[in-house]
């Protein structure tokens, strides 16, 4: 039997109707959106006060024991003496980039400028990791937020990498028993009294520590300040008594993490605008709740599943009954 | 201390006075060779210099103070090595200086405008402190003058004007604000009265008496200014930023900063750009030359105190001294990552080559079997379907 | 209902040889990736950490091995049983496609000695799409084997044992016919996530539904594609009139395929990337002409019955599904700022080797063990 053009088309026709009248099946299925934790803890940079000196990638690298990396391009200009990586890997779990335009001469301008940028993990309030990975390698801790990693559960299928919109957790490909490799906010000082040492070590206070709602408060503080006026710029934590006199610079009105996919607790100011600092522009909505909407929805209790396996059973006793 | 300093008598010859003070002409020459090497000069120079500051007459200078300290005059004279600095001094005639004048008052004026009239157009100005302009300039007047009618009286006859001193240079602590006494450099009045008399400006507060010195026997030496930078400072004294060449650079590098006065850091001599030092906005050679041939360490970092950018328009008296100063180098070097380099393996030669065979075998095979189905169709050409 | 026997004759012929070499190559790389890492035999990185392994060897070979899935669905759920011979040698195929995809599995997963956390309990993240995909899988490949033991039973003539086994079945059957709905939907389903990352020609939350419709086209492709190629190579009669009328389901469910995808495409707006002529919209548009050729082609009862577009339909809507799977995973990846990926040679020679390792076992299997239907002679 010709399937014949005019069935065909009014298949087409019918199916296409259908289909545009439900649209995408994302907005309904998705899950709620998460939310910050109570005591979430959190980092805050500041990229106009950002001098590029980059001891926060020293003391990041000496605080997790991560070996010097030399891969910085051109190969020429590396001496192998000063720590040169050319982006996060898994030697690098921080790192300071810069951003330059024409001459690059006038600091946090968009024209004949540059501007610094810090990359580490977002430790995001949702975190697209968390909810890939299988075998719950990377947790977010309910308390303090901190999104941290545990290679004893890992098995290195590397979704984690496939799911992070920032592109941060690195593996060890050039390792034969090789392990997931991201920032944890220097958690494993906490107990201490001590914080990340990026915050701790920075001498401007571009990158300061401290509760992520204080951090978020400090931030639009920062946004109502009047370029040219000085302001004391807080170091090392966001509550800290020590400060710094420095000139504030003109910001763009616009707090990266505030609600990128549903918040991060790494947020950041710039006087360039993000996208040209290589932050993705992401919406609010956080990948993981599509995700997980599609599996609960197909498979919540495995209800559909088994209803199905009921119905599969029947008829496949049926059939082979009678092929007996 | 006011031995030495007489007036100008041309015929006795420098290099006897010297010689009979007990200064060997081999030390003299020594001294000479110093001053040329610090000038950034060849070696030779330093003969040159010697022989061109004995030669017959000394130049005539007259020194003008406004609103100064006398800072920078005490710190010229404020040496280790008083005999030959003395001397040098007596290489230049000194005929005008409010400070070291034998004279005063009448006296002191009449010797000023005797000097003028007889070297108009050869003598050399040094000026200190800094010159109000506000109100008609009366908040400095010297001999019922002001120091702005002054300046450009003598400053219009004279070959050349050194500004000693961040004061006469850009202003210096006068100028803090809210300058009430519209305290002007120089170089500013010059070019607002449009006088074109060539100007260098040594700034600092003090500055090291050497980087004045150096350009004063530079002058006398080749008739001419060293090579001046677009704030009219020599370039061999101010071409660089105190952050290149400071001492405890591998500590900024290394992210060691002292946070407190007196604390671990602090004592270990650690970076002091916490501290709001402005070494990496201030042009100068104070860590390279030191001060007061004291010895070792001998200027404000090497004591432990942050630079507060003295001798820098812009950031001495303006910007607080204990704010974190700007970098003035720091337009990123490739050294930093950029926002997307490139990176990853892609695709080589051999597997390319690889997927462009299989590639190729996968069609060949499949259109050799669609042949082979063709044959076989036709060879089959009786009724076979059961359709 | 035709027996099966065992087709006899030589094992090590020259092509034997040559898979057999390249399997043998392989499995020399294959020991270089555990003794010095990943990195010194793929070109995957940070920023492509999935490559062919994942792309090809575990997405798009276990869809090419739906055959066994699309005939049990035909067979046993929907009852017809006029295409049972269809089953065992498709089933088959299943076997080894899967358990090779579950070995690439391993060979590409860094901490290999730990991947049976997946399986405790006390690890399971149930909100993972990889996890429902590890543990769907792994329960397959036991479930297929299972299904495939008759076979075995048969030829070690255990006739007891194979009574039971017949009887039991309909519960493996059955649960073989869930397990790959579930997961070959999720094998999509599993770039989701990947949010903006991947191209808006292919991110949607219609992935599991066109994941799961391409691979059950697929594996009527399959059935199709190795029963002809099979009767040629191993000079056997063609079983066309079966073929034919199998062939008839496969213009619907790409139509319905089409509907789903270019709906959901233009609905969203996207429709203008396919024509920028980057590598993204080229490869859009290359990958739905090979759908819809294979849907013009078998549109027509004629053709239907002719091997040589039977053999061209399949082999357009199997290269169809596979590119859809290698544009998902690797063309639609965009992970930003200057990464690029193209898999390494040595990388490809795996891939190759387990390929060959899977045409070596279908050689020795088809051989041996009662496997394709006995042919009557006329």
């Amino acid at each position: 039997m010709d399937i014949k053009r005019r069935d065909f088309l009014k298949v087409v026709a019918g199916g296409g109707m259908l289909l545009a009248a439900n649209a995408n099946p994302a907005f309904a299925i998705s899950r709620p959106p998460k939310s910050m934790p109570p005591e979430a803890v959190g980092m805050f940079y500041d990229s106009t006060i950002c001098i590029g000196c980059k001891v926060c990638q020293h003391g990041c690298k000496e605080n997790n024991e991560m070996p010097a990396e030399f891969t910085i391009r051109p190969p020429e200009m590396v001496d192998r003496i000063w720590d040169d990586p050319i982006d996060l890997s898994s030697k690098t779990l921080e790192i300071i980039k810069a951003y330059k335009v024409g001459t690059g001469e006038e600091k946090n301008s968009d024209v004949n400028g540059f501007a610094f940028i810090k990359r580490n993990c977002m430790h995001c309030v949702d975190p697209a990791c968390v909810s890939a990975c299988p075998v719950s390698a990377l947790k977010k801790n309910p308390v303090n937020g901190v999104v941290t990693y545990d290679k004893k559960a890992c098995i290195g299928c590397r979704y984690c990498q496939i799911a992070c919109p920032f592109g941060i957790p690195k593996f060890e490909f050039d390792k034969p028993f090789p392990q997931i490799r991201k920032c944890q906010f220097c958690n494993h000082r906490f107990a201490e009294g001590k914080y990340s040492a990026c915050c701790e070590f920075c001498p401007t206070g571009a990158s300061i520590f401290g509760p992520a709602r204080d951090l978020l408060e400090e931030a639009r503080k920062r946004l109502t300040l009047t370029p040219g006026q000085y302001y004391d710029y807080p170091v090392q934590t966001v509550n800290s008594k020590n400060r710094l006199r420095q000139k504030v610079a003109k910001y763009e009105n616009h707090i990266y993490g505030e609600k990128e996919v549903g918040g991060t607790q790494f947020i950041m100011l710039a006087g360039i605008p993000f996208d040209k600092l290589g932050m993705p522009p992401l919406s609010e909505k956080a990948d993981a709740s599509l995700s997980e909407g599609i599996q609960h929805t197909l498979y919540k209790g495995m209800i559909a599943p088994a209803a199905v396996l009921a119905g599969l059973l029947f008829a496949a006793y049926r059939s082979t009954k009678n092929h007996e | 201390m006011k031995e030495g300093f007489k007036e100008a008598d041309s015929s006795e010859g420098t290099l006897e006075r010297l010689v009979a003070r007990g200064v060997s002409r081999r030390n003299f020459l020594k001294f000479c060779t110093g001053v040329a090497v610090a000038m950034g000069l060849p070696l030779g120079m330093g003969a040159k210099i010697a022989e061109a500051v004995t030669q017959a007459k000394r130049p005539p200078v007259l020194w003008l103070s406004a609103q100064e300290c006398t800072g920078c005059t005490e710190s010229l004279l404020r040496t280790n090595h008083p005999t030959v600095e003395k001397l040098i001094l007596e290489l230049i005639s000194l005929d005008y200086h409010e400070t070291l004048n034998a004279g005063a008052g009448h006296q002191a004026e009449a010797a000023r405008l005797k000097s003028m009239q007889e070297n108009k157009g050869k003598y050399i100005l040094v000026v200190d402190g800094s010159i109000p302009v506000k109100d008609g300039g009366i908040y400095c007047k010297i001999g019922g003058k002001t120091a702005l009618s002054l300046l450009e009286e003598m400053g219009s006859q004279a070959a050349a004007v050194i500004a000693i001193g961040s004061c006469a240079s850009w202003g210096g602590v006068p100028s803090a604000d809210p300058n009430p006494t519209g305290a002007s450099p120089v170089i500013e009045i010059f070019k607002s009265k449009g006088i074109k008399t060539p100007v260098v400006s040594i700034p600092g507060c003090p500055p090291n008496g050497y980087n004045f010195l150096s350009t004063v026997l530079y002058l006398v030496t080749f008739k001419k200014l060293p090579e001046l930078d677009d704030q009219a400072r020599p370039k061999f004294a101010y071409g660089r930023l105190l952050h290149a060449n400071c001492e405890r650079r591998p500590h900024f590098d290394a992210g060691r900063f002292a946070i407190e006065f007196g604390d671990e850091g602090h004592r270990k001599g650690y970076c002091l750009y916490k501290l709001g030092c402005k070494g990496p906005e201030t042009y100068n050679n104070c860590g390279t030359l030191l001060y007061g041939d004291a010895g070792s360490q001998a200027w404000p970092v090497g004591t432990g105190h942050p630079c507060f950018g003295c001798s820098e328009k812009g950031v001495g008296f303006h910007i607080p001294m204990h704010t974190p100063s700007k970098l003035m180098d720091i337009t990123p070097p490739t050294i930093f990552p950029g926002i997307g380099e490139e990176r990853g393996k892609g695709v080589t030669v051999a597997a390319a080559a690889v997927v462009a065979g299989l590639a190729g075998a996968a069609i060949g095979a499949g259109a050799a079997t669609a042949k082979k189905l063709d044959k076989k169709e036709k060879e089959q050409s009786g009724p076979r379907s059961k359709e | 209902m035709t027996e099966s026997k065992p087709l006899g004759g030589k094992i090590i012929t020259m092509p034997f040889l040559v898979f057999a070499a390249l399997a043998a190559i392989s499995g020399v790389l294959i020991l270089k990736r555990f003794i010095f890492g990943l990195g010194s035999v793929t070109n995957i990185s940070d920023g492509y950490p999935w490559g062919i392994w994942i792309a090809y060897d575990v997405v798009t070979g276990t869809a090419i091995a739906c055959g066994g899935y699309s005939m049990a669905l035909l067979v046993y759920i929907f009852n017809r049983g006029e295409y049972h011979d269809l089953v065992k040698p498709a089933l088959m195929a299943s076997v080894f496609g899967y358990t090779l995809g579950g070995v690439s599995i391993f060979f590409d997963v860094g901490r290999w000695w730990q991947a049976y956390n997946l399986f405790l309990p006390w690890y399971s993240q149930v909100n993972s799409v990889m996890l429902e995909v590890a543990m769907c899988i792994s329960l397959y490949i036991f479930i297929l084997w299972i299904e495939f033991s008759p076979t075995f039973m048969e030829w070690l003539k255990m006739k007891g044992l194979l009574k039971i086994a017949n009887r039991l079945m309909f519960i493996f059957i059955a649960i073989g016919v869930l397990l790959p709905t579930m997961h070959q939907s999720s094998l999509g389903t599993l770039m989701v996530i990947a949010g903006r990352k991947v191209s808006p020609l292919w991110q949607t939350g219609f992935i599991p539904l066109l994941a799961l419709i391409s691979a059950i086209t697929m594996g009527y492709a399959i059935v199709i594609f190795e029963s002809i190629v099979s009767a040629l190579a191993l000079d056997r009669e063609m079983e066309t009139p079966i073929l034919s009328k199998l062939s008839r389901l496969m213009p619907w469910l790409i139509g319905f395929y089409l509907i789903v995808r270019f709906g959901d495409v233009i609905g969203r707006g996207q429709l203008g990337l396919a024509f920028t002529g980057d590598l993204q919209g080229n490869m859009f548009i290359i990958e739905n002409i090979l759908f819809i050729l294979p849907l013009i082609f078998l549109s027509s009862a004629r053709n239907r019955t002719r091997p040589k577009m039977l053999f061209l339909s399949a082999a357009l809507m199997l290269l169809a599904g596979s590119v859809y799977r290698f544009d998902l995973f690797l063309v639609a990846f965009d992970p930003g700022s200057g990464w690029r990926y193209f898999p390494a040679l040595q990388e490809i020679m795996i891939t190759l080797g387990i390929i060959s390792a899977e045409i070596l076992g279908y050689m020795i299997f088809v051989k041996k063990l009662p496997v394709l239907p006995e042919i009557k002679h006329a």
